[in-house]
Order: C-alpha cells, then structure tokens, then sequence
C-alpha cells in the first residue's frame, strides 16, 4: 500500500501555468472528500449498529432516530443473561472455525508443497480440481451429508462441521499457499540441497521465513469463513453444537422492543472477524484473491 | 515452476527396469504429500454428490418412509415443470449479476479514488473494509431490522430527520423490504461485497506500471485516455477475478434471503429453495433432482470461468 498514484508536478507544469495546477488541485480536494463521504456512508451501517448496542431498547426504536440517547449496556445484559446463554454457541463456533482451520493448513500445506516446489505430473489439473469443487453449490451436497450425520448419530455434533468447514477451506487454502510456495526462489533451494540441507532444515531456513506471511493469510480466511458459514451449521447441528451464526438467526423475526439486544449481539458475533480483519488488512486482500494479488 | 514440471517429463525413458521402479517410486514420494488433501476432498465434495445423484432417481419423502423406492426420471419432470424453480433460477441469475455488477463499478470508482493520496486515505480505506468483516447473518440482520424497518429503521428515521429540517411532518415511510424486496437483498449483498471488489481492484491499480503512465502523461494523454487504454486493460484480470470470486459466492448465497426475506416475495433462489424442498418439505427425492440439475448447470458456467481462471494463471506462472 505503499506506491500511488499521485498527479506528477511535472504534467501540471504545461504551458498554461499555473491555473491548471489550481483547478487540479480543487478537483483533488472535491474527490477526497467524495472519498470520505463514500467511506463514511459504508462504514456508518456498522456504526449504527455498535451505537444501538449501547441504547436502551426504548431509545434504539425511536423515528426519528435518538442518536444522543444515554448509553447503557442493557442490551448486552439482555443478550448474555436475558435468554438461552450465547456463550455455547461462540465457544462451538471457536472450536470449529480454530480446529478446521488447523486440520486446512496440515492437509494444504504438504499438498501445495507437492504442486509447487516439487511439483508431481500433472499439477495444474490436480490444482483446478481443487478449485472446481469450490464451485460446485454446497446445497447439493448438504442432503447426502444430512443423512449421512443422521445414520451414524453424528447430527449436532461439532466435529461433523469442522470435517466440513476443512474441506470447504481447503481449495482455498491449497491455491493460496501454492501461490506462496512457489515465490520461494529456486536459486534458493538448489543452494540448499547443494549444501546437503535436509528437508526439515530446508523448510525451516529456506521456505518458513519466506513462506510465514503467506499461512497467517490463508488462516485468516480459512477462520473468518468457518466463522460466518450459516446453511450447514443450521442444518446439522441443534442445540449442542450450534453455533454462533446459527443462534444469531432466532433474531430474524421481530420480537418487539429488541432493536438494541440485536444490535448488541450482532456486534458480539461479528467481534472476531472484525478484530482479525483490521489487523491483518493486507494479508485480506492476498488471502480473497487465492494468492494471485501480493 | 513450469520449467521443473518439463523436466520431470523429459526424463529419459529407456531405462532399465530397476532405474523405472526407483522412479515409479520417486514419483509417489513427490505424490505423497499430496494424497491427504487430496484423497480428504474426494471423500468428503465426491461421494456426496454421487450420493445425491442415486436419491435424485428415487422416490423418497421423510413424511412418508414407507413408500421409498425408485422413482426413475420423475422428481426431475417434476423439478422441470415446478414454476417455482423456475422462478428460483431466474432469481439466483438476478441476484447474482445485480450483485457482482454493481459492487465492481461501484469498487472501481471508489479504488480508483482511493488510489490518490489525500489526508486520511488509510482511514477511508480501513472505513471501507468494514462491512466485508461483519459476520453475513449479522449483516442481514443488521439491513433487516435496523436499517429497513419502517417504523424505527434508520432509513426511515433519517427520511424523518430531514422532512423535519424542512418542518414537513409528513415525510415518506416506504416499507423497502415490501415494496422492492429482491432489490432489498441486492443492497445489503452490494454493501458487503463492494469492499471485496474495491480490495481487489485496488490492489491492482497499485500494480500498475507508473513509469508509463507517467510518460503518457508528460506526452499530453487526457486523464480519461490514459484510464480507457492504459488502466482499464492492466485492470481486466483483476475484474475478472473479482467477478468470478464474487460469482462464485453470491450464486450460492443464503444468509442474506434466509434472513432479509425468508425466500418470500419472490427473492427465493436456488440454493434457498433447495433448503425448503429439502428442510421443510422434506422430499428427498426432488431436492436431490434440483440439486443434480444445479450442479449441471454450474459445471457448464464453471467451465467458462474455469478458463478464466486458467488464462490468469498462466500469465501469473510464466512470470
């Protein structure tokens, strides 16, 4: 995020002088404040939300809206403590999002090691069959799978998710981490092996440090999609295993004053990913592109 | 990389039989790694859509448990002249290219915005990621009940607040999910996916070759040539990645019309509708028939952007 684009002194020099310059200039200030507001009107949905989360539910319902209501934290009491406890269902949907993430970069890692620095025949069609199964619908697969789960009495049980969250990672991750892999200079592992490196001292001094960046991306995303996903997790799990997308869902029908509870818990759930995704920004984009954007 | 793959099949093949088995077995030494991944997604994406593919031929409804048994082509005519899945199709068409088109040209505008340096970019730019990282259902939620509403929505609020500026007291109170509500999931979807396209375009538009555009530049090319025939063709494969991606998600998107809509109104698409058939109606067989022509359908539109995707790839891998 370094490089940009900015007008060169020199195209602003021509042979009119100066006004050109002046009239770039104020066109550059309209657009960064265009900027702003485009980024404000984004950003102002979230803001909402967080503000409502902080009202009582008597002032989040108002028309038109009280921004300056006193904050409270009635609806975060309301939510913790009100009904059924959402603590489960965010530890549920922590250990399937933490585990599958961990079992995609066990299962990726040596595959895309396989498909990019020693690369077997073939390697391109194994690699777009990886992604071709991202493309096939997942509702196609959830019935089989449904009464798989109900034959072997794995329905609601969490580990049914995180061996279905991994698979839906892990084209993902094996595209990424191939895409990384495969920026490790060969000049670089020839010298090893010349120097009698072994493998375990070839991926720790040679491929690890280039290479480390590249994984905390792909767990990033891994995470925050095994965080969000909703159709299966309401589909396979019930009360033990559901998780916290799925108890989200018993806001969908209104229930009178509850604008604030909602607001509330929607902030709660979305927490991680919020909290994941600002600190690591720049791995986002390389992370959403498959590795094809550094 | 390509050039360690030619190698690997350069290798000379009149040798003896022991040199071939030490090879034979070199090359599952290279296979190994790669067998866990592997054989994991055959297991887990394969055999659940064969197993879709035997129920779609069967008749087969939970309600019923006794009257299971083959059903040859008949949830499929039934699939096929069920106006409702009709419908379903035409929607998921709508929704998507509604979707993936307008959060690309809204992304470029603004990663083309973004691309200049102002006061506060970083913080316009970190503004404008957030919606991508509100958890989906959350977002829907969010759009629904505190955006939406018409009696305390924001929208609706803000509408009040500004009628009220000019001491109307009878300002307009659409109810938006009612009066347009496929346009309804359209929004909030764009809102969260416009974030993505902008990243990606972004990314994209910091790539470019600055040296060039710059002589361009120097050489009196207007601001618009310099975007129609310098940014604009750098910039292809990344809207095409970003329409693929995006493609790829919103087709099967639930979250948004489960929660906004609950399919109603018109703005059930197909993998809402399978969910029904599937969930609610519990009729295995059909689910299983419009899951099957689903999948055909997308194995025919993922062949066109599997090219795409490839053609990226080689220009990205004979760097």
């Amino acid at each position: 995020m370094s490089i940009t684009d900015t007008a060169p002194v020199s195209a602003t020099r021509d042979d009119r002088g100066q006004p050109v310059k002046k009239r770039r200039d104020r066109a550059g200030a309209w657009l960064s404040l265009l900027a702003w507001v485009i980024g404000i009107l984004f950003v102002l949905p979230v803001v909402w939300m967080v503000l409502t989360s902080f009202h009582s539910e008597a002032a989040a319902a108002t028309n038109p809206p009280s921004v300056l209501a006193p904050l409270t934290l009635e609806g975060y009491r309301e939510f913790f403590t009100g009904g059924a406890s959402p603590w489960p269902p965010l530890l549920n949907s922590l250990t399937a999002s933490v585990v599958s993430t961990l079992l995609v970069l066990l299962l990726s890692f040596p595959a895309a090691y396989a498909l990019s620095i020693k690369p077997v025949r073939k390697w391109t069609d194994t690699l777009f069959f990886f992604l071709s199964t991202k493309m096939l619908p997942v509702v196609a697969g959830l019935l089989p799978l449904y009464l798989f789960a109900q034959y072997t009495g794995l329905l609601d049980n969490i580990w049914l998710l995180i061996v279905f969250y991994t698979s839906m990672n892990l084209p993902i991750a094996v595209w990424m981490m191939r895409s990384f892999l495969s920026e490790v200079p060969v000049e670089m592992l020839e010298a090893a092996s010349m120097d009698g490196a072994g493998l375990t001292k070839t991926l720790r001094s040679v491929i690890a440090p280039v290479v480390m960046p590249g994984i905390a991306a792909t767990a990033l995303i891994c995470f925050i999609f095994s965080w969000n996903e909703l159709l299966f997790a309401r589909v396979l799990t019930a009360t033990v295993a559901e998780t916290a997308p799925v108890f989200l869902t018993s806001f969908v029908t209104s229930q009178g004053l509850f604008l604030a509870q909602l607001c509330a818990a929607a902030f709660v759930v979305s927490l991680p990913v919020l909290v994941a995704g600002f600190a690591a920004q720049d791995k986002l984009v390389q992370g959403l592109s498959l590795g094809s954007v550094k | 990389m390509t050039s360690v793959a030619e190698k690997t099949k350069q290798e000379p093949s009149s040798a003896s039989a022991g040199a071939a088995s030490a090879r034979r077995a070199a090359g599952w030494v290279r296979r190994a790694p790669l067998l866990p991944a592997l054989v994991f997604m055959i297991i887990v994406t394969q055999l659940p859509f064969v197993a879709t593919l035997v129920i779609s031929f069967m008749d087969w409804n939970a309600y019923y448990p006794d009257e299971r048994g083959f059903a040859g082509v008949d949830n499929f005519r039934r699939v096929f002249t069920d106006v409702n899945m009709r419908d379903a199709v035409w929607t998921t068409i709508l929704l998507t290219v509604g979707v993936v088109l307008i959060s690309i040209l809204l992304g470029l505008a603004i990663a083309l915005l973004l691309d200049r340096k102002f006061r506060g970019r970083g913080a316009v730019r970190t503004m404008m990621i957030a919606p991508f990282l509100v958890v989906p259902v959350a977002a829907a939620l969010l759009w629904k009940h505190a955006l939406y509403n018409p009696e305390y929505g924001l929208f609706n609020g803000a509408l009040t607040w500004f009628w009220g500026l000019f001491g109307s007291d009878h300002p307009p109170q659409p109810d938006w999910i009612s009066n347009m509500p496929l346009w309804s999931v359209i929004f909030a979807l764009v809102w969260q996916w416009t974030p993505f396209m902008m990243l990606i375009l972004l990314a994209g538009l910091q790539g470019r070759p600055l040296d060039v555009i710059e002589a361009a530049r120097i050489d009196g090319a207007s601001g618009w040539q310099i975007f129609r025939s310098m940014t604009l063709p750098h910039l292809r494969q990344y809207l095409e990645l970003g329409a693929l991606l995006g493609s790829i998600y919103i087709v099967q998107n639930f979250d948004a019309v489960f929660t906004i809509t609950s399919g109603g109104l018109g703005t059930a698409n197909l993998p809402y509708t399978i969910y029904q058939i599937f969930y609610q109606a519990h009729d295995y067989g059909r689910a299983s028939a419009a899951a099957v022509i689903v999948v055909i359908g997308t194995i025919i539109i993922a062949t066109f952007a599997l090219r795409t995707v490839s053609s990226l790839f080689r220009e990205d891998s004979g760097r």
